[in-house]
């Protein structure tokens, strides 16, 4: 199968590789996928509590060359918007970003989930911490 | 050392140049149909074919007459079974397999269930050999064939031949047995070995494609077969149509080749591979071979590479040709049934390599391979989450995943 020149460049030089604190309260984790489907995304974001915007977001992937450039573009795509903004982020912007193939769709369903997954698993995190907050005070 | 390299020789072989040669004549000098009797262009072709037999003979311990050309080991898989179910329908019903033998056996099995045919599908153990005595026990009054390759195309692992044709013949039921991957790779003898009925393809030894055999027993017992085309009445009336004589001439080549070479070469082979092995086994950890390495071909090395993903992984060897078990490389879009046949589990198979090393390749090759192999996995463990975890001693296997 021939790769578009963005998959390829992102399988290369995967962006915003890495891993961050999933216990800190200002950082979301998500992990979709399993082993045994061949493709597992950890995605995660790290959120100003003052502006709600993603300041960093970091993956790792298991998985083919297509799930790996469509977590490393959702990484870079999600730096800078804010929760609510990310939450928008369609796997469609993702297919055309990357020109995936049909076969290939799935990797980017994949990535919307984590994304998703990630922000759920922040959002749960922060309402948690303030109905702590009020409980305490 | 010339890029890319091809090292996935049980997918097909480049035609020995010897080969190609041998063949050259009859395109254009020697054009005639084999099958014509009565002028020279006719008796030359026949001749050719008839030292093409002979070498195929030769090379796996049968007589000429029991050769029958086709046009490949699909073919010749679909004459045996669906020939032989024909023939001896009065006699039974029940054919018995296994579950690791290549699409050709299978798919043909599965439409011989369709017309009645009861068919077994053995299961493999972990080594990816089946078991005796689970053979012996799927046998009944009503089993008329056994079909049970060689060496599996993937794994590459040899099934006792000689103690499945033992059974067969004991409880008087025909053997037959895809040995396209074994054939000029290990010795064959049909004769020792116990086969009555056998598929071989040229293009997996160095021959042209579009041109295989089945060698169909004469004697002890006399095989028969009823023909699955209608035609010409060609090939002792087994399989009609014109011989197809410069691909014949090559696959007699590539036997003769092959008989006078198999001995040095396998040696050679072996080498490559275990070197190969010892490299990926002493600068990765978490890798499994697949399939014993006990009852092997020498060329075959099929590798697990534990929390990467075969495809990623076929992408950043993208000079190197070999192929994967993992999904996203098959047209199913199903991890390779055969590794899932050994029940290593899923994720094993999406880790896989196979490594189909041939007579072109040379140890340079093979170190620049297990180089960029090395480098290219030790990356993709970087990138997965699932290595991270295994590192900090998370049980993947008790992981509650999302599947999808």
């Amino acid at each position: 199968m021939a790769y578009s020149d963005k998959v390829l460049d992102h399988y290369n030089n995967p962006r915003n590789v890495g891993s961050m604190d999933k216990n800190s309260p200002d950082v979301g984790t998500g992990m979709v996928g399993a082993p045994e489907c061949g493709d597992v995304m950890k995605l995660q974001v790290k959120v100003d509590p003052q502006t709600g915007i993603i300041e960093d977001a970091k993956f790792k992937t298991f998985g083919c060359g297509s799930a790996i450039a469509s977590s490393s573009l959702a990484t870079e795509w999600l730096k800078g918007k804010t929760v609510d903004q990310a939450l928008e982020i369609k796997n469609t912007d993702i297919v055309s970003e990357l020109s995936l193939p049909p076969v290939k769709i799935h990797c980017s369903v994949l990535a919307e989930d984590a994304i998703k997954a990630a922000i759920g698993d922040y959002k749960k995190k922060n309402s948690v911490a303030t109905r702590e907050t009020v409980s305490v005070s | 050392m010339k890029l890319p390299i091809y090292m996935d020789n049980h997918a097909t072989t480049r035609t020995d140049p010897r080969v190609f040669e041998a063949m050259t004549p009859y395109f254009m000098d020697v054009f005639g149909n084999a099958a014509s009797r009565n002028h020279s262009f006719g008796w030359e072709a026949e001749e050719a074919t008839e030292k093409a037999r002979k070498h195929i003979a030769d090379l796996i311990g049968a007589t000429p007459k029991e050769i029958v050309f086709t046009s490949g080991a699909t073919e010749s898989n679909n004459l045996a079974l669906k020939g032989i179910a024909e023939m001896y329908a009065e006699r039974g019903n029940h054919v018995i397999t296994q579950v690791t033998e290549h699409k050709a056996v299978l798919d043909t099995c599965k439409r011989l269930e369709k017309q009645g045919v009861r068919v077994t599908y053995l299961p493999v153990k972990q080594n990816g050999l089946i078991d005796l005595d689970q053979l012996r026990d799927a046998i009944t009054d009503k089993t008329i064939l056994i079909s049970i390759m060689y060496a599996n195309n993937e794994i590459g692992v040899v099934q006792p031949m000689k103690e499945i044709a033992k059974i067969a013949k004991e409880k008087g039921v025909l053997f037959h047995s895809d040995a396209v991957q074994a054939i000029g790779k290990i010795p064959v003898n049909v004769t020792s070995d116990g086969i009555d009925v056998l598929s071989l393809t040229a293009h997996k030894l160095y021959g042209p494609k579009g041109v295989g055999a089945l060698y169909v027993r004469r004697r002890n017992p006399r095989v028969q077969i009823t023909a699955q085309m209608d035609g010409g009445g060609h090939e002792r009336g087994m399989r009609s149509g014109t011989l197809n004589v410069p691909g014949i001439v090559g696959l007699g080549a590539a036997c003769d080749i092959a008989k006078q070479e198999m001995a040095q070469e396998s040696k050679r082979l072996s080498f490559l591979r275990d070197k190969l092995k010892d490299k990926l086994f002493r600068d990765l950890d978490e890798v499994y071979i697949n399939g014993t390495m006990e009852h092997r071909l020498p060329h075959n090395l099929n590798i697990s590479f534990a929390y990467v993903e075969g495809e990623s992984l076929l992408m950043g060897i993208n000079d190197i040709a070999v192929s994967s078990g993992s999904a996203c490389t098959s047209a199913t879009l199903e991890p390779s049934y055969v590794l899932k046949a050994l029940g290593a589990g899923d994720d094993l198979a999406h880790s896989s390599i196979r490594f189909g090393i041939g007579r072109f390749n040379t140890e340079d090759e093979v170190d620049y391979v297990g180089d960029k192999v090395v480098d290219v996995v030790k990356k993709l463990r970087e990138l997965s989450p699932l290595y991270e975890m295994a590192k900090e001693g998370v049980d993947l296997s008790k992981m509650v995943w999302t599947a999808h």
